[in-house]
């Protein structure tokens, strides 16, 4: 994308006025999505992204700017705007010497996706539109979508990181709403990895198709969900969210720097139950939030945040990791070369424990069953999270029983993690997930076996 | 002429016999300032500009995109736009806007003082914000203070004749603030915004940051029972923006829409009259045009309770058999429009939060909400979200609480009002905040 030689002369050029540290990030992305509504084909998009971030740290002072024009000029241009951001100083000369990262491949891709024809994309969506709508009569409309992209970063720094990767992800998704005598439901079904077209070779989409359906046709049947503390057990694959709000933002280390974070202070403590062991996991081949490198450049890692309990570790960008003296985790990321990098998780899931999954439910006389979360928020400095039960049913004497309207359920992060007293044996991962905070969104992975928390506060509106 | 009014024309000019060709281009100049303890902590410059080209042959759509103005990118993009109108599917009621005749509202969207404002300025704002947010009250520390502004420049032009183009400037700051007393800690923040930095109220912003985490400390989590509600301004506008997508056309016309067979029929308690007006110079999202080019315009959506319209871009309104309502928008030059509500407004009523208030028994003051893209169902109706704010006991405000949910059908609490206060509050949102007072919500705690 940038020779080494201009990208050595753009980063001396912007610590000329005495900055600490600078950073070139390249991008050049290419995506393709179909939209499918109402029985059409409502458009296919094509888009181009193209341009570089540049980053200047004069102490504790960042100066950012970008730039689509990756000639040597415009790098030139945008490492000036952001070296004035950061500092005015005089003149240093400093040469940088870049040490290129050896390739890396953490998620191999078969078949790119910009070389499949765009035919082939267009009749996933049909045929997805076609076992929907198939699946019975209350079903009044299908909305599907398919996203491909194709993105080749670059990385280099004053400190001599080069680094290059190629991330391609592919993604489908279906909504599908009934009707009858209650008024409408829906029902909402996603596959996404980071790989290319051979996603459905792996993916069934008839079946992603049918459980969206089926959860929307269950769902005229629900009543409103119970108000108040339950006991909820979750379904393995569908609860990672809980983690990722209820101690995923909170043990990132720029929360922890601004003692935004309940978590503070609190390493080598018992943080969760014992029979919790967290992990964030961008190595995870294939999966929604696997990177070969982080944005900073840095190859991404296996980290366990939350051994048994006992919370051993942050998660961290570069320059922080750089200022306490401590090896990087892989976790510096941004949504695009227009963003700085922040610390952000990647795949955050549960490992395994030694329950049955069966014997959790039936232990439970009293309880809700949640087989599909929604979305999730939280605010670290209290911990405070909730997320939302898009597939909930109830728990009567030990069985599942009947589905229940949607809501949010909230909790506090370390009250939950330690309520957490059932861990299955059966990890799943989940559906793939945009992870927001600070106004970027990238694209993050969750999963855990299924589990009980002993009680949780269910937001319905039955008494 | 426009600069960028002269790119779309010559993208518009190539279109082929039987096609019809729109070209939207846009250039955007942002500034994001963050202090810390005093200190600049980071300066983005980002100028960012593209264009989108929509193509429509025979009833078929294709689109594409590219960040960049390059002469041959643009060229690259009108290619793949053309490829990708073969993958559509026909559609009759496919087709760009055309000009109908109603005349633009003209607004004072740019202020050449901002556009002006030096980089010093902007760093002393977010630092003016911190230093006053601090002196508010000792348990605050604050987690950030932040100045940003975003200047926009657009042109659209299509074969179907429509030919603007226009540009708009704003700015706000805005204050995250954690109050601590032992080992608790409660988080807050405030904001203030305007068409130049000459509108901010620093003091004000600094004070609610401060009394939205203060306030807080102590709270407990209550025990479940029905209560009416007090929203505060900033949980209605996000309770606004979620009725918005109720009264969508384009979900009308698919089917999706909660209201879709409930025309000219009450819907909401007779106090409510909600009103879409971008052509008001005092809402943030105060705008001339629509996303497709068509002049913005006034639209009474529920009147006395009563469903009176919903929203339109052309293809929407073609659908349902009516005219566009000037509601096509549009997120950038990454997408084509669609269909959304611009600047709402209830109407407001005659007395303040504290009188509302002094009027209930048994409440809760809503201070602020989380989840509402995970819990709350615009299709089903199911409201759920995460809340905390106050007690309301015979009259007066008592306990923090926190950690509870509040629960309702979006059906319901539109007949649930009760009372709209008469504070109006222009949010940086595309609807205005006021207090509202809801009946019988489900509360979930203990």
């Amino acid at each position: 994308m940038i020779e080494q030689d201009v990208l050595q002369r753009v980063l001396a050029s912007a610590v000329r006025t005495g900055a600490d540290f600078a950073e070139v990030y390249a991008e050049d992305k290419r995506s393709t999505s179909v939209a499918l509504d109402d029985g059409r084909v409502e458009q296919v998009t094509s888009g181009r992204d193209r341009g570089a971030g540049i980053r200047v740290v004069k102490g504790d002072t960042t100066g950012f700017a970008h730039t689509a024009d990756l000639s040597e000029a415009g790098l030139n241009a945008a490492a000036q705007a952001a070296a004035t951001a950061a500092s005015q100083g005089d003149g240093v000369t400093r040469t940088i010497a870049l040490n290129r990262s050896a390739d890396r491949v953490v998620s191999p891709v078969s078949k790119y996706p910009d070389e499949v024809r765009k035919a082939d994309k267009v009749a996933i969506l049909q045929c997805i539109d076609d076992t929907a709508r198939s699946a019975g009569a209350a079903v009044v409309q299908v909305s599907a979508g398919y996203g491909d992209s194709r993105k080749h970063i670059l990385i280099a720094n004053t400190d001599g990181v080069l680094a290059t990767d190629e991330q391609v992800r592919t993604l489908v998704r279906v909504m599908v709403v009934v009707d009858g005598d209650s008024g409408m439901q829906t029902g909402y079904q996603s596959a996404g990895h980071t790989m290319g077209f051979e996603l459905f070779d792996k993916v069934d989409v008839d079946a992603l198709a049918r459980d969206a359906a089926r959860q929307a046709i269950t769902k005229l049947k629900a009543r409103p969900a119970p108000s108040g503390a339950l006991p909820v057990v979750i379904k393995q694959g569908s609860g990672g969210v809980l983690f990722h709000e209820a101690c995923g933002h909170g043990l990132e280390a720029d929360a922890i720097a601004k003692g935004a974070s309940v978590y503070r202070g609190k390493v080598g403590q018992l943080v969760a139950s014992p029979l919790v062991t967290l992990v964030d996991d961008g190595t995870m081949t294939g999966e929604w939030g696997a990177i070969a490198f982080d944005d900073e450049g840095h190859a991404s890692q296996y980290n366990v945040l939350i051994e048994n309990g006992v919370l051993t570790d942050y998660m961290w960008d570069y320059l922080r990791a750089r200022n306490e003296g401590r090896p990087q985790s892989g976790n510096g990321r941004r949504q695009s070369y227009q963003h700085l990098p922040m610390v952000r998780m990647t795949n955050t899931y549960v490992l395994n424990g030694a329950d049955e999954p069966d014997d959790i439910v039936r232990a439970t006389d009293y309880g809700v069953f949640v087989a599909k979360l929604g979305g999730g928020s939280v605010d670290p400095a209290t911990g405070d999270f909730v997320f939302g039960m898009t597939e909930a049913y109830l728990i009567e004497d030990g069985e599942i029983t009947e589905p229940l309207r949607e809501g949010n359920l909230i909790g506090n992060g370390p009250q939950v993690l330690s309520d957490i007293d059932l861990l299955g044996n059966d990890f799943a991962m989940g559906n793939p997930g945009t992870c927001g905070k600070d106004g970027q969104g990238v694209p993050v992975g969750d999963g855990q076996p299924t589990l009980r928390v002993k009680s949780m506060t269910i937001g319905g509106t039955a008494a | 002429m426009s600069e960028l009014l002269a790119m779309a024309d010559r993208v518009v000019a190539r279109a082929k016999p039987g096609e019809q060709v729109e070209a939207y281009v846009s250039r955007d100049l942002e500034t994001e300032v963050r202090v810390y303890e005093g200190e600049l902590e980071h300066f983005v410059s980002a100028q960012s500009e593209g264009i989108g080209i929509r193509i429509i042959r025979d009833g078929r759509t294709g689109f594409a995109y590219a960040g960049t103005l390059d002469v041959s990118a643009i060229a690259e993009v009108l290619a793949e736009a053309r490829d990708n109108v073969e993958f559509g599917t026909h559609d009759e009621w496919v087709g760009l806007a055309e000009p109908d005749g109603v005349d633009v509202v003209a607004q004072e969207l740019w202020n050449e003082s901002l556009a002006a404002c030096a980089a010093d300025s902007k760093i002393q704002f977010a630092k003016e914000l911190e230093r006053l947010t601090l002196g508010v009250d000792p348990r605050i520390r604050v987690e950030d203070s932040s100045y940003a502004d975003v200047a926009v420049e657009s042109a659209v032009a299509s074969t179907t004749g429509v030919r603007r183009s226009g540009r708009e400037n704003g700015c706000y700051v805005s204050v995250g603030t954690l109050a601590t007393e032992g080992d608790e800690t409660q988080s807050g923040f405030g904001f203030s915004v305007g068409r130049s930095p000459a509108e901010f109220d620093l003091a004000k912003a600094a004070r609610e940051a401060s009394d939205r985490a203060t306030r807080l400390l102590g709270a407990t989590k209550p025990v479940s029972k029905r209560v009416t509600v007090v929203l505060d301004p900033y949980v209605t506008a996000m309770f606004l923006g979620v009725i918005s997508s109720t009264l969508n056309g384009e979900a009308v016309a698919k089917g999706r829409s909660l209201f879709k067979d409930r025309m000219d029929e009450n819907v909401a308690n007779p106090l409510v009259t909600l009103v879409d007006d971008p052509t008001n110079p005092l809402a943030y999202t105060a705008t001339e045009i629509d996303g497709e080019g068509l002049a913005a315009r006034r639209n009474v959506l529920i009147a006395d309770g009563v469903l009176r319209s919903f929203v339109h871009n052309a293809y929407s309104a073609r659908r349902v058999g009516t005219r566009s309502t000037g509601n096509a928008v549009r997120g950038g030059f990454k997408g084509t429009p669609g269909v959304g509500c611009m600047a709402l407004q209830l109407q407001p009523g005659t007395r303040d939060q504290p009188a509302l208030i002094a009027d209930i028994d048994d409440g809760v003051l809503v201070q602020s909400v989380q989840g509402l893209h995970s819990g709350v169902n615009s299709i089903s109706g199911d409201f759920s979200v995460g809340a905390s704010g106050m007690l309301i006991t015979n009259g007066a405000i008592g306990a923090p609480i926190r950690e509870f949910t509040i629960a309702s059908t979006l059906q319901r609490m539109l007949l649930d009002v009760a009372e709209i206060g008469n504070d109006v509050d222009w949010l940086p949102m595309q609807a205005a905040g006021v207090s509202l007072v809801i009946r019988d919500v489900t509360l979930s705690g203990a």
